[in-house]
C-alpha cells in the first residue's frame, strides 16, 4: 500500500509520482517571444524611472525593455548583467512586487505593473542559453583578492573584480557554489539546476578560482588571508539559526526550515523526501513561506504557518502570503510558540495567541494546539563564525557604504554585513559595489 | 435615435459607411457578406477593360507599420485592379444590386486615357444597375506605370477630359477619386469639377516604402529580393487625408463639390471628423482589412449615439460644420494664451512630460524629488507636447488665461482682443486693418 497524504507521521511518496514534477515546475513559466513583445510594449520608458530607483542593483529597466521591444534581446541582457551579474536568478527570486513592479507607474495607474521580472528572465535566459558571456577582462593588474563565500555577494564581487583584471580566489565551505541560490530558495523558483548553470556561466569571465570545503576558522584565518591577498571580501552569509527555546524543542521532527529547504534543493527525486502528514512552520519570512509551500507540494495533508505578529508585520510579502494560501497553506497570525508535545517525536505544537500594542507583543493567555508531525523553525538566521578582527554590531559585520569593515583591507557584503534587506539582489549590489571600492583602493 | 440615412449625390444608402474600392469589395461573396454585416454601400474593386485581366504578384502584396502591441497603424499595398474577368464582375454586380436594392453599389473604373475605351466600358457598367461610378485616378503603383491610376490623377487636364467623357457616355453619377501624390490637391479637384464630376473622393493611397529588409537589403513588401513603392493607407494617413479634404472644402471654387472621405477611417469618430470637414460620407478599407466587416456595428452605434448627444437628427446637419474654422496660420489669434495644467490626481508620475519638455522643448516642467511634475507658467509656451506624450488621456490639459491675467512668461496682461500675424508689429508687411479669420 503506497503512502498517501493521510499516512500518519513523516513519510515519503505521499503523492502519485507524476505529481511531483508538476508541483515543482517553474512557478512562473518563462515568457515566449510573443508574450515578451506584448509585455515590453506596456513600458512607458519613464524618465528617471521609479523601477530603476527601486532596484537595489539599479538596472536600467526602461532601457532593457526598450531593447527587447526593438528585437535586441541580447543587448537587453547585457544591460541587465552590466548592473547585476546574477540578473538571471534575480529575475526568478526577486520580490518584484515590493521592488521594481511595486513602483511601476502602470501599477499606480492600473494595478497591473509591467512584468519586469519576467521580461528580465526572458532576456537573461536568451543570452545565457546562447552560451555567450558579454564581458571581458581588463588587462591583468597582478593583484589577488580572496572572497570568502560563493553566494550571491561573493560571486558578484568576484566577477566584478575579475572584470577589472584582478585574480580572484573564492572559498566556500560547501561542495557547490551559489550559496542560498543553490541551497536556499524554493525549488520551483530555480528549476533545471539554474543556480549551478548560472555559476558556470558567470565563471566564463575567467580569473576566478573556487576552492570548495574551505571555511574561516577551519584551518583558514582572516589574518592569513589578509597576509596572502591584496584584499579580502567576506560574504559568509548567516550560517546559524535562532533556537526556539520552548518546551519540547528537542523532540524528533522539530527541525530548522533552512535544512529542510537545502535537502529539498539537493534532492534528485522529490518522491523520496519524507514530509509530515501535518506540518507546522513557525515564522513569517520568505524561508517560512518556502518551507510551508514546499511541504504542501511534497504531499503534506495540512500545513500551517504560524507567525507571532500580525499580517502587516510579516516579512514575507502579501504576494508570497497569497502564494502560500493559494497552495493550501493556512496562515495563523498573532500566535507564539509555547511548547512542542509528543513522545520522542512531536505530534502537537502549542501556541499562545498574542496582541500587539505600541510595538510590544503580549500573550493573551489563550492557547491552541495544532497537530504536527513535523515542525519547521524559520525564526531567523544568525551570523556564525564571524572572524576575529572585524567589528560586529547587532549580529552583523559592520560595514560602511563602500562595504569596508573595521579591518583594513577587508570588505564584507551580503547577509553577513550590516545594512540591506537580506535579499539576493541586495547581496549582488553589495558585492559589486565592494568590488568597485576594492579596485579603486588597490589601484590608487 | 439619429437617422443615419445617407443621400450622397442622389445615391441613397442606409448609413454613410461605404467600403472603398479595394480587396474587400473584389467579388460577390465579400460584398454580400459586407451588406449582411451592415455596410451602407460599396465601391466595387476597380474594373479594367475587356480582355485578359491584369495579373498580380505572387509574393507579398502588403507591408505594414505597427504601434504598441502590434496594432496596425499603416498598410501599404502593391495589388493592382481586379484580376478577374470583366464579364464575371459585371454579372456579380448586377446580381448583388438586385438582391440589395437599398444599398449603394458604385463601380470603380480604370481604363486607358482613350475616349473609345471609356465609351466601351461605361454602358456595360451602367447596365448592371449600379448606382454610380468612381474613376480610379489614384492608384500609385503598377497601373500608374501604364499611364493609368495616379498617372492620370497627377495631370488635371486628363482628369477633366476623362470626367467629361464619363458624363457624356453615362447617366450615372460620377465620383472622381483623387491621388494625394501631388503638390496641391485643389488643382485636380477643380479639374474634376470642370469636367462635370458629381463628387470627388479622397484620398487614394500614398507612395510609400514601409520598411527595409536589412538582411536582403530590399524594400518591403519584397518580391524575390526586390521591392517597389506601394500605396499607403490606414490610421497613419488620416491626418493627411483630413487636410486634403479640408483644402477642397474651403476652396471657394470647389466649396460646393461633394466629397466622399477616405483615409484611415477606423472608428465612428474618424467618420464624424471627415464629415465635419465637408464629406458627405466616408469610405473604409484598412480598418476592415484589419478587423473584418463587423466594425461597422461600432461605427453605426457610435455615430448614432454621438449625434443623439449633440442633437443632430441627420448626418447632413453637421456636414462641413468644421470647415469655417479651418483657416490660415496668419489668421490665428496670437492673443489667445494658454498654459499646460497637470492634474496631480490623474498623474501616474512617468515623467514623460518632463523628459519631452526638458530635453526638447521649453524647459517648462519642474520635477520635485518625490516625482511631482508641475508646469512653470513663466516658461510654458503652451506647445502641447506634454499633452501629446502623456500616457493618461486628459491628465494634462491646456487652460486658457482669462483677459486681464498676466502671462508670466511675457509679463504682459492677456487681452481679449483678437490679434493675428497680419497686424503684428513684427510682421514686415503688416496691414493696418487686420482682417478677421477669413
Amino acid at each position: 500500500m503506497p503512502n498517501s497524504q493521510m499516512t500518519p507521521g513523516v513519510a515519503p511518496g505521499r503523492l502519485p509520482t507524476e505529481t511531483y514534477s508538476n508541483n515543482f515546475a517553474d512557478l512562473h513559466a518563462p515568457l515566449d517571444a510573443h508574450e515578451a513583445a506584448v509585455a515590453a510594449d506596456r513600458c512607458y520608458f519613464c524618465y528617471d524611472a521609479p523601477c530603476q530607483t527601486a532596484c537595489p542593483t539599479e538596472i536600467d529597466i526602461p532601457m532593457f525593455i526598450r531593447q527587447i521591444s526593438t528585437g535586441m534581446v541580447e543587448s537587453a541582457a547585457a544591460t541587465i548583467f552590466a548592473q547585476n551579474i546574477l540578473g538571471g536568478m534575480c529575475a526568478r527570486v526577486c520580490p518584484t512586487e515590493t521592488l521594481c513592479e511595486e513602483v511601476c507607474v502602470r501599477e499606480v495607474a492600473e494595478g497591473k505593473p509591467v512584468e519586469i521580472g519576467r521580461l528580465q528572465r526572458f532576456a537573461t535566459d536568451k543570452l545565457m542559453a546562447s552560451g555567450v558571456h558579454p564581458f571581458t577582462r581588463a588587462a591583468a593588474t597582478g593583484k589577488k583578492v580572496a572572497v570568502v563565500g560563493a553566494g550571491p555577494a561573493g560571486l558578484a564581487c568576484a566577477h566584478r573584480l575579475a572584470m577589472q583584471g584582478h585574480d580572484v580566489v573564492v572559498m566556500d565551505g560547501r561542495a557547490k557554489a551559489g550559496g542560498l541560490n543553490e541551497y536556499g530558495i524554493a525549488a520551483y523558483k530555480s528549476v533545471d539546476d539554474f543556480a549551478h548553470r548560472e555559476v558556470d556561466w558567470l565563471l566564463q569571465i575567467g580569473g576566478i578560482t573556487i576552492e570548495y570545503g574551505k571555511r574561516l576558522g577551519d584551518g583558514m584565518s582572516l589574518v592569513d588571508l589578509s597576509a596572502g591577498y591584496d584584499a579580502v571580501f567576506l560574504a559568509i552569509g548567516m550560517g546559524g539559526v535562532n533556537a526556539l527555546s520552548a518546551d519540547g524543542d528537542d523532540l524528533g521532527g522539530v527541525v530548522d526550515a533552512v535544512d529542510f529547504i537545502s535537502d529539498l534543493r539537493q534532492a534528485g527525486d522529490m518522491s523520496k523526501l519524507a514530509v509530515g502528514r501535518n506540518v507546522v512552520v513557525i515564522g513569517g519570512g520568505m524561508t517560512a513561506v518556502d518551507a510551508a509551500v514546499q511541504s504542501k507540494l511534497l504531499g503534506a495533508d495540512t500545513v500551517t504557518m504560524v507567525y507571532r505578529r500580525g499580517k502587516a508585520r510579516m516579512a514575507a510579502s502579501v504576494y508570497e502570503q497569497e502564494l502560500a494560501t493559494s497552495k493550501g497553506v493556512r496562515i495563523i497570525y498573532n500566535a507564539q510558540p509555547v511548547a512542542m508535545h509528543g513522545e520522542g517525536a512531536v505530534n502537537e505544537a502549542e501556541f499562545e495567541y498574542t496582541s500587539e500594542a505600541d510595538g510590544a507583543l503580549k500573550g493573551t493567555g489563550e492557547t491552541v494546539r495544532i497537530a504536527a508531525d513535523q515542525v519547521f523553525l524559520a525564526i531567523g538566521q544568525t551570523l556564525e563564525g564571524a572572524p576575529d578582527g572585524v567589528a560586529v554590531e547587532r549580529g552583523k559585520i559592520m560595514v560602511d557604504d563602500a562595504g569596508r569593515t573595521s579591518m583594513k583591507g577587508v570588505w564584507a557584503g551580503g547577509d553577513c554585513a550590516s545594512g540591506g534587506d537580506d535579499l539576493t539582489v541586495t547581496a549582488v549590489a553589495e558585492g559589486r559595489d565592494a568590488a568597485i571600492d576594492i579596485h579603486a583602493t588597490l589601484m590608487a | 435615435m439619429a437617422d443615419l440615412t445617407s443621400n450622397f449625390i442622389g445615391i441613397k444608402s442606409p448609413n454613410p459607411f461605404w467600403l472603398a474600392s479595394a480587396p474587400p469589395t473584389d467579388k460577390e461573396y465579400n460584398v454580400r457578406r459586407a451588406f449582411e454585416a451592415g455596410w451602407g454601400g460599396v465601391v466595387w474593386k476597380t474594373l479594367g477593360e475587356e480582355g485578359p485581366p491584369v495579373v498580380n504578384v505572387n509574393g507579398p502584396r502588403y507591408g505594414a507599420i505597427f504601434g504598441a502591441d502590434r496594432r496596425l497603424l499603416g498598410l501599404n499595398n502593391i495589388e493592382l485592379i481586379t484580376d478577374r474577368p470583366l464579364r464575371q464582375n459585371l454579372e456579380e454586380i448586377a446580381r448583388v444590386k438586385k438582391d440589395y436594392p437599398d444599398r449603394a453599389i458604385i463601380v470603380s473604373l480604370m481604363v486607358p486615357c482613350e475616349e473609345e475605351a471609356w465609351k466601351t466600358i461605361l454602358p456595360v457598367v451602367e447596365a448592371t444597375g449600379a448606382d454610380g461610378i468612381e474613376l480610379n485616378f489614384g492608384c500609385p503603383h503598377g497601373m500608374a506605370e501604364r499611364g493609368m491610376g495616379s498617372a492620370v490623377g497627377q495631370v488635371p487636364e486628363y482628369i477633366e477630359m476623362v470626367t467629361r467623357w464619363c458624363k457624356q457616355y453615362c447617366s450615372l453619377p460620377v465620383i472622381v477619386k483623387l491621388t494625394p501624390n501631388i503638390t496641391d490637391i485643389r488643382k485636380p479637384a477643380e479639374a474634376a469639377m470642370r469636367g462635370g464630376a458629381d463628387a470627388v473622393s479622397l484620398i487614394n493611397t500614398i507612395n510609400s516604402i514601409t520598411s527595409v529588409d536589412l538582411d536582403a537589403m530590399s524594400p518591403e513588401p519584397m518580391i524575390d529580393g526586390k521591392g517597389t513603392h506601394g500605396g499607403y493607407c490606414g490610421p497613419a494617413v488620416k491626418p493627411i487625408a483630413l487636410n486634403m479634404v479640408a483644402e477642397i472644402a474651403r476652396n471657394a471654387e470647389t466649396a460646393k463639390l461633394p466629397i466622399s472621405g477616405i483615409g484611415g477611417v477606423t472608428t465612428w469618430r474618424d467618420a464624424a471628423e471627415f464629415i465635419a470637414l465637408g464629406c458627405g460620407n466616408v469610405q473604409v478599407c484598412t480598418a476592415v482589412m484589419t478587423y473584418g466587416f463587423k466594425i461597422v456595428e461600432e461605427m453605426i452605434a457610435g455615430l448614432s449615439q454621438w449625434m443623439d448627444e449633440k442633437g443632430y437628427t441627420s448626418v447632413d446637419q453637421f456636414v462641413g460644420m468644421a470647415v469655417p474654422n479651418v483657416t490660415d496660420w496668419q489668421y490665428l489669434n496670437l492673443n489667445f494664451i494658454t498654459k499646460a495644467v497637470i492634474n496631480q490626481d490623474d498623474c501616474i508620475k512617468c515623467g514623460r512630460c518632463y523628459a519631452a519638455c526638458e530635453d526638447t522643448s521649453h524647459q517648462a516642467i519642474e520635477m520635485s524629488a518625490d516625482r511631482v511634475f508641475s508646469v512653470k507658467d513663466d516658461e510654458c509656451v503652451a506647445c502641447n507636447l506634454c499633452v501629446n506624450v502623456c500616457p493618461v488621456d486628459g491628465c494634462i490639459t491646456m487652460k486658457e488665461l482669462p483677459a486681464g491675467e498676466i502671462d508670466l512668461r511675457t509679463g504682459t496682461a492677456v487681452t481679449d482682443e483678437y490679434g493675428n500675424w497680419t497686424a503684428h508689429p513684427n510682421n514686415p508687411s503688416q496691414s493696418t486693418c487686420a482682417p478677421g479669420a477669413d
